[in-house]
């Protein structure tokens, strides 16, 4: 039997670093030995593909609930799943959460002394399609305290949770919006020490696809661990 | 060809249930199933304090070692139900869970055959991106001792962090222990994939 062929490896510069001062609940949370590197086997380079999902279309509007608006700015977020080699990632389930326009979440362990929406959960699922592609109608969240450090805030972010064709493709990350005053201040966007890889979580303003009289559009593309070149040529 | 650069991880953060917790999906298969078995365990941090905001992600194959997806291209059967993924987000003492069957063995690099095992992703807040680890099972000792992964791992005690303990099979159905340490005297292997 042929042996499958490895996924490009997560690059040190890629990703954050597991302890990180500045986000203090890495202290205890963050292994302290170095992981051992396996070679990929049948097992790392499958994954679920969730062809039996029953994904509702409604699913990826987050701006109503039950006929009901929700308060705030309404948005599109949209673009492509792609791996590294540009190729696109079809029929790959994408799961978002996100807080409301004022920076709260629907959740017992947000505390924040702003207003819950009735008609926001700020919960969607989408499948990417033939090409790749996802767009989902939100409200553009908040920004929002927390108690990491003294005065504390977030920059507005949605969570994205995607699972690429393969255990190893699985990624879960935070894409936030453009130009936020609180990029230099937030602990998470800066565990990422190069700034070119930071701008990657970054979506961008897009006029083109802004609906008139309804709704701005952002822009993020996601790019997922590809294959690498040809790794046993010459191999039997 | 220049590569894209891939998108950053970043943690789940507290509030991850909101969409990725569901009725049902620590139930890979239902629990009257003949041969389901119970893996349950507790996540714990440095200070051994429990993690009650982590999501644990399984992924295996059927009880004939065979994935449904279309890179296992081995002559063993599908199970058109067994989709092989479970998820379980963990409770307010740290604890998940999942109904399951144990896995057949799957091929490994260079002609050898693995022990049966589970593959998982842990996320939880405090964690900037998911650590990877095994599940094997304490009572397949003869073929956890020819497992490639297993064997190269030198010392006992953290060999023994990847494998689950037979418990009990008190109302019926096996049950498995294996607690997730994320850093400490007993850190959990976790693996670079």
């Amino acid at each position: 039997m042929s042996e499958p062929s490895e996924y490009s490896r997560r690059s040190k510069n890629d990703h954050p670093p597991a302890l990180y001062e500045g986000y203090r609940s890495t202290a205890h949370r963050s292994p302290q030995r170095k992981p051992i590197k396996i070679e990929h086997t049948l097992t790392e380079v499958t994954g679920p593909l969730f062809k039996n999902e029953k994904i509702n279309p409604s699913e990826s509007d987050l701006s109503i609930v039950d006929g009901q608006e929700a308060q705030g700015q309404r948005i599109y977020v949209g673009g492509k799943v792609l791996d590294e080699d540009e190729n696109p990632v079809p029929n790959t389930l994408i799961e978002i959460w996100q807080c409301n326009a004022a920076g709260r979440y629907k959740h017992a362990v947000d505390q924040h002394p702003a207003p819950l929406d009735p008609n926001f959960t700020g919960k969607g699922r989408i499948v990417s399609d033939e090409k790749g592609e996802y767009k989902f109608t939100t409200i553009k969240p908040g920004a929002y305290p927390w108690g990491n450090h003294y005065n504390a805030w977030r920059p507005a972010h949605i969570h994205f949770s995607l699972f690429g064709p393969a255990f190893v493709t699985r990624l879960i990350t935070q894409m936030y919006f453009p130009d936020d005053p609180l990029f230099p201040f937030d602990p998470i966007f800066n565990s990422i020490s190069d700034e070119a890889v930071r701008k990657r979580m970054v979506s961008k303003f897009d006029l083109d696809t802004t609906e008139p009289d309804f709704a701005l559009s952002f822009k993020f593309d996601f790019v997922l661990r590809g294959r690498e070149a040809t790794p046993f040529e010459g191999q039997v | 060809m220049s590569k894209l650069g891939v998108t950053a991880s970043q943690t789940v953060g507290p509030f991850l249930t909101i969409a990725l917790k569901a009725d049902g999906q620590e139930y890979i298969v239902p629990k009257n199933t003949e041969g389901a078995l119970k893996l349950c365990g507790y996540v714990y941090d440095g200070e051994g304090n429990v993690v009650p905001d982590a999501v644990i992600e399984v992924w295996q194959a059927n009880v004939f070692g065979n994935y449904n997806h279309p890179e296992d291209k081995s002559d063993t059967q599908i199970v058109n139900e067994f989709s092989g993924f479970g998820r379980s987000c963990t409770d307010q003492d740290g604890r998940f869970f999942f109904i399951t069957l144990k896995p057949g063995q799957v091929a490994g690099r260079g002609n050898t055959l693995q022990a049966p095992h589970i593959a998982v992703n842990v996320f939880a807040r405090g964690m900037l991106k998911q650590q990877v680890t095994r599940i094997y099972f304490s009572d397949e000792v003869k073929s956890n001792s020819e497992d490639p992964i297993l064997n190269s791992i030198e010392d006992e005690p953290s060999r023994n962090t990847l494998v689950a303990q037979l418990n009990s099979s008190g109302d019926g159905i096996m049950e498995y222990a294996f607690d997730i340490h994320l850093q400490g005297k007993l850190e959990t292997v976790f693996f670079d994939v």
